[in-house]
């Protein structure tokens, strides 16, 4: 159960952030900026590394006391970022990539969407819908 | 390996696995130097069970004297006592001794090892010589060995080696020891293998009875780290990590089942509540304390957390990983912070905080004891997480016990400081000595505020520069932004400021908008304790318009600006200048008049579309655009030049310019980059105003390609100037509501000139928004016109010889037209501008709008033609339209259509293009005086002749008949009557009689109508005649008037009519045949035949007189164009003719038909043949001299031209191969008139040849 799913463009400014409870936004916008740093750093070291292997999932980014931060980088350069909350166990590496498959497949939905603006945040339903899927429930 | 203090047996040894030695401990003590030193010199590959993969491992061992009491009793687990070997050690070399002593011996060891079922053992039997030299009855060496084996070891033979003279260095020593170590090492393993086996079956048995009621995790954990002490024995770290790691998980993995309601009953243990929070403790390699608590059951969840997390870190570390370490810690200090909350421990407020502080130093200053500096700078990746935990922690500690704030602690806070601090315990005699040792840092730091604020920065620039020299600036800023938080509460702004406007700088830069709010929040709170007024209300301006803050929040920053726009501070008399773009926006702005360009006197209005982006209403007491005004060059253009252009490109076709909105926060890049403005470019000839090139512009290159500034720019336009604009459009006391308002600035307009618009300015009490720039580039235009005359035909062509329509169009300009002005029309001769009473004018205004229609009074005298204007005032438009009619001369004058007219060329294009296809045009000149200028204005008009006329002259015989073809060029149809040829002269004898039946016709466009009259003579025809025709006509469209029929005349002249020659061809078949055939020569006989008598035409060179008898010579040529003869022999030549009437030449020649058919007679033409010794002088033109070289006797001059032309080229000819000097005699046709031929037209059938058809039959 995820309690933050964010979108981040290649240049780092959010297109999709979306969290519960509603309360806490800023703290989840603030960590998932802050996990931008980690993302970057693995990113840099995984093209050097693993060019070929195009492994998209970047894995745990920072653990913090309360959440868990994973994350995601598209060949494009998109980051997928889903925070967890640490007290949920049941959750493995697994159902996270999953998840993040998920994501990604439903972000690509909405770029096929000949009017949606490349750049633009995403107010896409589906995609909206998708997310509080995955918000709710384990995948 | 250091060796662990305290009282336990096991640990009293040295950690080597146990082998006991019985026997002779003479003969082991002599060896075992040699012994320790060579065991583990060799690797030994060790199979694992399991699936393990086999490991090389140096094998050593603990030799111990053998005792009863070593063998561990059944039950007893411990391992690390465990003797893993038996070894029996014996010399003896005499079996007498063998069979008194030693059999016993080694008897009954074999019995106690039996009685413990220990099968791990081992005989050595060692054999010097030295000792054999001693003794007489020597038996053969072997046969102690054999006894030995037959009698101990019955199917284990290798359990007895012999070591041979080990003391000695010879190659035999060597191989016998090889071989003892060895085997010495296989057993070992072998024991290894099977022990440890057993146990890990036994442990695992153990674990599978976890369900059971009664289970103990403590006893289990002891078992397992039994094993794992063996594996760190054997320096297997890693088998032995393994086994923590299982431990670990095995318990992570009940506190989470526990956390699903499914709690062991042993887990109660772990629940008490907290009250030890001394954190980590990673200095000894086993904490005993913390180990003898597991045992008895009376660890908290947090000591055995320390306990397994000390082992594994010590065991890493063996492994020199360290950085797993830092990666561990921090999980085990999250997972136990989870694990407390999941298991509902209670636990003191702050106490975690401490535990956690401590273990994260304690850690760091592990890592750091086993690095040295330059590893851990380049690993503060691993580490900085544990800095930064930790400093999260005493921050938190720090505002629990109230040593963040202002005031300092208050006595709640002292009080609970001293229960955390008491929760710490005693220092460890370990950390006791180092200066630096966590507790004493969580100490300080507790103990007073100063001592917190210098632990906590010192904390928190530590993780900050770790930070940044990893280049996670963002968890830098955040560090950076919690430390403002920390200033803020210490009140101490001015520190605070930098950090926010970092991390304000890096959430702006990529457009996060939640934090860049809250940051300006805080920022803005930071600005107003510094009192920087101009930066707190720019702040606040931002916030105010902040979508992303509350309602309320909005209405606050918004009257905080409010507050002090209109508090009446008189010593502060410079007005703070803000940024307009958070304020309000500027959507778009309407000019009206659309086109923007106003003449001088007009009222111009520029309505401006605002989005206020404030949560109120606010009263501006005035917004002020200031304008710039330059007299532009383009001012000096035709005034009429504007009428209905669009001023500028960006200007939409409605006059409303649009903006580009701000891109919300969120997409840095699009704010970064503006979209590109491109334009369509056309470059035009200034002179045809034909296209020279084409392209597309970017008008915004400066913007696009500029350097990226830096992000500061954005948050502080602190370069904003009010710019002092001599001119300026202004509107005062304007509420801007919420949202979108419409401003509209009204000036009248003065010098003419091009005005921009420059800055936008807001004012609102002491504050004003400035907008410093406009752009797009907003431009309106004042103009000052003169008057100004335009004159055009209303349709393409003015057509002579009827009424035409001819706009008039007056732009009165600056100019009132005043009673009585008129247009004075000075008459041309040829022109004539028809009075009528029909005139209307219709008077415009400027912007052709329709105002008003007025009669028109035209009133012509002789010279003059006098049009009174109606009434209008300046800047308007008067339109009216006139009738003229041009009269068609009856010759006309040449070319003169190709003359430029008024500068401009006129229909020349066209001209060039088709001249026989385009009517003959007129120019006409009107001069006009206006009432607003001394000068005439000329004005050009251009009239079409809408026909053309063509004549022939047609022969029959002497018979002559004029045959006139008239052209209808326009597009307009006529009717025609009366068509009248009239011979100028009039000769007495000659008479023109009309074979024209109708009497009126209709010519439609483009169409000819033809008229035939026969030519009749008594006497001697002329030999040139003058000739006019002249028809009627009036527009058939025209019916309102059908009377009003105009004569159109043409007069022409004619030569040579008199017919001189009949010429007659005949063909007739080849003798004895009936017809022509094909292939079959004919014979072409060709009768010229002289009609006339001596004429005036006929003196030239050709003639000859002899005798009174006058010839001239002729050639004939007899031609065939369409190759449907072919001409044997002579085709052409030349003939001496008597001019004489009724003279005949005859001239036979063959011809051969090539076709079957009727086929046309080829033609004969004559010429006059010219000798070359002409005095005839003619004037030589460039046209003949290049034609002159294809020119020659017999090359014919067959194209068909009309006379007129063949006359002037031949004539030319003479002259012109004169110049070239040859003797070459010329050739002079006949003009149409003057040769008949009488056979022109007829036909001869051919028949086919028989012959062909035979041959085909035969052929097939």
């Amino acid at each position: 159960m995820a309690v933050c799913i964010a979108v981040i463009a290649k240049e780092n400014y959010p297109l999709y952030i979306r969290s519960i409870p509603a309360e806490n936004k800023l703290k989840f916008h603030y960590m998932v900026h802050t996990s931008l740093d980690v993302v970057e750093e693995k990113i840099s070291t995984v093209g050097k590394a693993l060019v070929d292997q195009r492994e998209l999932y970047l894995g745990l980014l920072y653990p913090t006391e309360d959440y868990k931060v994973y994350g995601y980088v598209t060949n494009s350069k998109v980051k997928f970022v889903i925070v967890v909350d640490s007290s949920n166990t049941a959750l493995r590496d697994n159902e996270i990539r999953s998840m993040f498959r998920k994501l990604h497949n439903s972000y690509t939905d909405v770029m096929c969407n000949p009017f949606y603006n490349p750049g633009d945040t995403i107010q896409s339903k589906s995609f909206d819908t998708m997310v509080s899927g995955m918000m709710l429930q384990a995948c | 390996m250091e060796s662990p203090e305290g009282k336990p047996i096991i640990y009293t040894m040295e950690n080597k696995p146990i082998a006991t030695c019985a026997g002779d401990q003479n003969v082991f003590t002599a060896l075992y130097q040699t012994l320790a030193r060579e065991l583990p010199r060799e690797p030994m590959e060790w199979r694992r069970s399991y699936g393990r993969p086999p490991k090389m491992i140096h094998l050593e061992a603990n030799f111990v004297q053998f005792k009863e009491e070593l063998l561990p009793s059944e039950g007893n687990k411990a391992l690390l006592t465990f003797p893993f070997l038996h070894i029996y050690w014996t010399d003896c070399c005499d079996t007498e001794v063998y069979k008194s002593s030693v059999k016993d011996d080694i008897t009954k060891w074999q019995n106690i090892l039996k009685n413990y079922n220990t099968v791990d053992w081992l005989i050595v039997l060692v054999d010097s010589d030295a000792k054999k030299k001693n003794k007489t009855n020597i038996l053969p060496r072997t046969s102690i060995v054999d006894k030995i084996r037959s009698d101990f070891c019955n199917k284990q033979s290798d359990r007895c080696v012999v070591l041979s003279d080990p003391l000695k260095e010879s190659s035999r020593s060597q191989e016998s020891w090889n071989a003892f170590l060895n085997k010495l090492r296989t057993l070992l393993l072998m024991s290894f293998t099977k022990n440890l086996g057993k146990f890990e079956d036994d442990m695992r048995t153990l674990r599978e009875k976890r369900t059971e009621p009664g289970w103990s995790f403590c006893e289990y954990f002891m078992v397992q780290e039994e094993l794992a002490f063996v594996f760190e024995m054997l320096q297997q770290y890693e088998d032995a990590l393994v086994q923590y790691d299982e431990l670990d998980a095995l318990f992570t993995q009940y506190v989470v089942n526990f956390g699903a309601g499914d709690g062991a009953k042993w887990l109660k243990s772990f629940c008490q509540p907290v009250r030890s929070w001394n954190g980590l403790i990673l200095r000894k390699p086993i904490d005993m304390e913390k180990r003898d608590l597991i045992q008895k059951n009376g660890a908290s969840l947090l000591d055995l957390r320390s306990y397994l997390f000390s082992r594994q870190c010590t065991l890493l570390i063996f492994l020199q990983r360290p950085w797993e370490v830092t990666q561990r810690a921090l999980e085990l200090l999250h997972n136990c912070v989870q694990e407390l909350r999941l298991l509902e421990v209670s636990v003191p407020l702050g106490a975690l905080d401490c535990w956690v502080f401590l273990s994260c130093l304690e850690v760091l200053q592990r890592i750091e004891g086993c690095c040295d500096r330059a590893q851990l700078e380049s690993n503060s990746s691993h580490t900085v997480g544990l800095w930064t935990y930790a400093t999260e922690k005493l921050k938190s500690l720090g505002y629990l016990c109230g040593l963040a704030s202002e005031n300092g602690p208050n006595s709640e806070d002292l009080n609970r400081t001293v229960d955390l601090l008491a929760g710490l315990g005693e220092e460890r005699p370990e950390t006791a000595s180092s200066l630096q040792s966590p507790y004493k840092i969580l100490k300080e730091a507790l103990s007073s505020v100063e001592t917190f604020e210098k632990h906590y920065l010192q904390q928190s620039c530590a993780a900050m520069e770790m930070y940044k020299t990893i280049g996670r600036l963002r968890s830098a800023r955040l560090i950076g932004k919690s430390l403002a938080e920390f200033y803020m509460r210490k009140g101490d702004p001015q520190k605070a400021e930098t950090f926010l406007q970092d991390a304000l700088k890096i959430y702006l830069a990529e457009g996060w908008a939640l934090p860049v709010t809250h940051t300006r929040k805080q920022l803005a709170e930071c600005q107003k304790q510094l009192g920087q007024t101009e930066n707190y209300l720019q702040t606040s301006s931002l916030l105010a318009s902040d979508v992303n803050l509350t309602e309320e929040e909005r209405k606050h920053f918004c009257q905080e600006i409010l507050n002090f726009a209109n508090c009446q501070d008189d010593n502060q008399v410079q007005k703070i200048i803000l940024g307009m773009s958070t304020f309000a926006q500027l959507k778009e702005l309407h000019f009206e008049p659309s086109s923007a360009v106003v003449h001088v006197g007009g009222i111009l209005n520029i309505e401006l579309s605002l989005f206020s982006h404030m949560p109120v209403a606010v009263l501006l007491e005035n917004i002020v655009a200031s304008v710039h005004f330059s007299i532009e060059k383009s001012n000096f253009r035709k005034a009429t030049e504007w009428q209905g252009k669009q001023r500028k490109v960006s200007l939409g076709s409605n006059g409303i310019i649009h903006f580009q909105s701000d891109p919300p926060i969120g997409s840095p890049c699009q704010s970064n980059m503006p979209s590109l403005e491109l334009y369509e470019m056309y470059d035009k000839s200034p002179s045809d105003n034909s296209l020279n090139s084409t392209g597309v512009i970017c008008k915004n290159v400066h913007l696009l390609l500029r350097r990226q500034e830096s992000v500061s720019s954005i948050e502080m336009p602190s370069a904003i100037s009010v710019e002092d604009g001599a001119q300026s459009l202004r509107a005062n006391n304007t509420l801007l509501q919420p949202g979108l308002n419409k401003i509209v600035f009204s000036t009248q307009a003065k010098d003419p000139g091009l005005y921009t618009l420059r800055q936008l300015v807001a004012t609102v009490g002491r504050v004003q928004f400035v907008l410093p720039h406009i752009y797009p580039i907003v431009q309106y235009e004042i103009y000052s016109q003169e008057p100004n005359l335009k004159v055009e035909p209303l349709n393409d062509n003015l057509l002579a010889g009827i009424a035409q329509r001819v706009k008039f169009t007056l732009f009165t300009g600056h100019y009132t037209i005043r009673n009585g002005d008129a247009l004075q029309l000075s008459n041309a001769d040829s022109l004539i501008i028809l009075c009528s009473a029909k005139y209307v004018a219709t008077i415009l205004a400027n912007t052709g709008e329709k105002i008003k229609d007025s009669t028109l009074m035209v009133q012509s005298s002789e010279k003059v033609t006098s049009i009174t204007l109606p009434l209008a005032s300046a800047y308007h438009i008067v339109e009216f339209e006139l009738e003229v009619m041009c009269h068609i001369p009856s010759s006309i004058p040449k070319s003169e259509s190709e003359r430029l007219t008024n500068g401009e060329l006129y229909r020349k294009t066209k001209e060039r293009h088709n001249p026989e296809l385009c009517m003959v045009s007129l120019d006409q000149k009107i001069s006009i005086d206006c009432p607003w200028s001394i000068y005439s204005t000329i004005i050009a008009l251009t009239f079409y002749i809408p026909f053309k006329v063509k004549h022939s002259l047609l022969s029959a015989g002497k018979r002559k008949y004029i045959q006139v073809c008239l052209q209808n060029m326009s597009d307009v149809s006529f009717n025609l009557s009366d068509p009248q040829l009239k011979e100028i002269m009039k000769y007495p004898n000659v008479n023109l009689i009309s074979m024209n039946q109708e009497n009126q016709q209709q010519i439609f466009s483009k169409q000819n109508v033809f008229y035939l009259w026969e030519l009749k003579w008594s006497k001697e025809l002329p030999s040139c005649l003058q000739c006019q025709l002249s028809v009627m006509f009036s527009p058939s469209s025209d019916e309102d008037e059908p009377n009003s029929l105009k004569p159109y005349t043409h007069d022409f002249i004619m030569e040579n009519i008199y017919t001189l020659y009949t010429i007659k061809a005949e063909i007739y078949p080849s003798l004895g045949s009936e017809h022509c055939r094909t292939g079959c020569l004919c014979s072409l006989e060709v009768s010229i035949m002289r009609i006339a008598e001596l004429l005036e035409t006929d003196r030239d060179e050709a003639l000859t007189e002899s005798d009174g008898l006058c010839t001239t010579k002729l050639m004939y040529e007899v031609v065939d164009n369409s190759s449907n003869w072919a001409v044997c022999g002579k085709s052409s030549g030349v003939i001496s003719m008597p001019v004489a009437a009724r003279a005949i030449h005859k001239v036979h020649m063959e011809v051969m038909p090539l076709f079957a058919g009727n086929l046309p007679f080829p033609t004969v033409r004559i010429f006059k043949y010219l000798p070359h010794h002409s005095i005839h002088m003619a004037q030589p033109d460039t046209d003949s001299l290049i034609e002159n070289d294809t020119l020659s006797i017999d090359k014919s001059l067959d194209e068909q031209a009309d006379s007129s032309s063949i006359r002037s080229r031949t004539s030319t000819h003479s002259a012109s191969s004169e110049h070239k000097g040859l003797p070459m005699p010329r050739l002079q046709p006949f003009s149409i008139g003057q040769v008949f031929n009488s056979s022109a037209g007829m036909q001869v059938l051919v028949v086919p040849s028989k012959d062909d058809h035979v041959l085909e039959v035969n052929v097939t």
